[in-house]
């Protein structure tokens, strides 16, 4: 029978699909594991509700639980709960050496755009902050563009939400 | 707040999102490209979220509610319905003026007694804060430019018509259901 800490270990060698430096349970998107009569149940919180990741990481969830003989129950979990803030220090310093700059923490108001124009943001590569928002989207709707004015190199930057 | 009123929300950005998408490739510079296509995809992604709500209590799935009714039966606003493209200052005072009106139905909803749509509600206010930001730029860029102060009056009265659809409504159900008309009953 399978317990939750081996599930936990699984889950934790699938990387995300679009950031494949960090995985999904440092991206901290994995919200609860439950193992009952060989059912597991995953609680998934999605990062942004229209990334494209959200399908993939749902079934290579499920895949995973399979390989261990247990039948997955992967329920997606549409509210409030993932932040920016769930993902664990680690995963931040694996985003920052793959060159993403990591999300500033949440804090009780929405952020405002004179903030992201501010010049309070590091970039990854040099740590310098003389850096400039060059675009509010980037890639993916998780992140925006910036580039730093010290080391002259552009970056993304991971959204705070 | 009923089914009905969550598909007008949903509905609105869908249509919103399909042709905010008709920007791709043709913005007029790369950053806003990225922008409009990025701002698509989360408004397709929000209209997801609140057709599966709907869709569980009337019995239906996201897709069907999407895709396979007929142009009458959507709820959405002529508003997000009118084709801008190629005009950017209409584009803009569209854009403007939709966040004006969803933050204040989408803050009204994270107050709603069903803790499943306060929940959604809440996750697509922080998204949308995104969306806020980037209007308030271009709105502070584009303040006494003309086209765009004459395009914000002629949009004002239009933000929540919803009596009957525009005739270029037809089209682009045509083209947004097209691929799912194509081969009826597949799984997606």
């Amino acid at each position: 029978m399978v317990t939750e800490a081996q599930v936990w270990v699984a889950l934790a060698e699938i990387p995300d699909p679009e950031i494949p430096p960090i995985s999904i349970v440092d991206l901290g998107v994995v919200r609860d594991v439950s193992v009952e009569n060989g059912t597991v149940h995953v609680e998934f919180t999605p990062t942004f509700l229209g990334c494209p990741a959200l399908e993939v990481m749902r079934d290579q969830m499920a895949d995973r639980i399979r390989e261990l003989g247990a039948e997955p129950d992967v329920e997606v979990i549409l509210d409030d709960s993932w932040s920016t803030d769930r993902i664990t220090p680690e995963g931040r310093e694996k985003l920052r050496a793959a060159g993403f700059a990591p999300p500033a923490p949440r804090e009780a108001g929405a952020p405002q755009l004179v903030q992201l124009q501010s010049r309070s943001f590091k970039c990854p590569y040099c740590g310098s902050t003389d850096t400039r928002l060059d675009n509010i989207f980037g890639p993916t709707p998780c992140r925006s563009v910036r580039y730093c004015e010290s080391c002259r190199q552009p970056f993304e930057q991971f959204k705070t939400i | 707040m009923n089914a009905q009123e969550l598909l007008a929300i949903a509905d609105d950005e869908l249509i919103l999102g399909w042709r905010n998408s008709e920007w791709t490739g043709i913005a007029p510079f790369l950053e806003e490209d990225v922008a409009f296509s990025s701002i698509a995809q989360n408004e397709i992604g929000h209209a997801r979220a609140i057709y599966q709500i709907v869709a569980a209590e009337l019995g239906t799935t996201a897709d069907e509610l999407a895709f396979d009714r007929k142009p009458a039966e959507y709820r959405c606003s002529q508003f997000v319905e009118l084709r801008v493209v190629p005009d950017w200052a209409r584009t803009i005072a569209r854009q403007v003026l939709y966040e004006q009106a969803d933050e204040k139905r989408i803050k009204a909803l994270m107050e709603s007694e069903d803790e499943q749509v306060a929940g959604l509600a809440a996750k697509i206010d922080r998204e949308e804060a995104y969306h806020r930001m980037h209007a308030q730029m271009w709105d502070e860029r584009l303040q006494d430019e003309p086209r765009y102060v004459e395009a914000l009056e002629e949009m004002r009265p239009l933000v929540d018509r919803r009596d009957g659809h525009l005739p270029e409504f037809e089209q682009l159900w045509e083209e947004m259901t097209e691929v799912r008309r194509s081969v009826p009953g597949a799984t997606w």
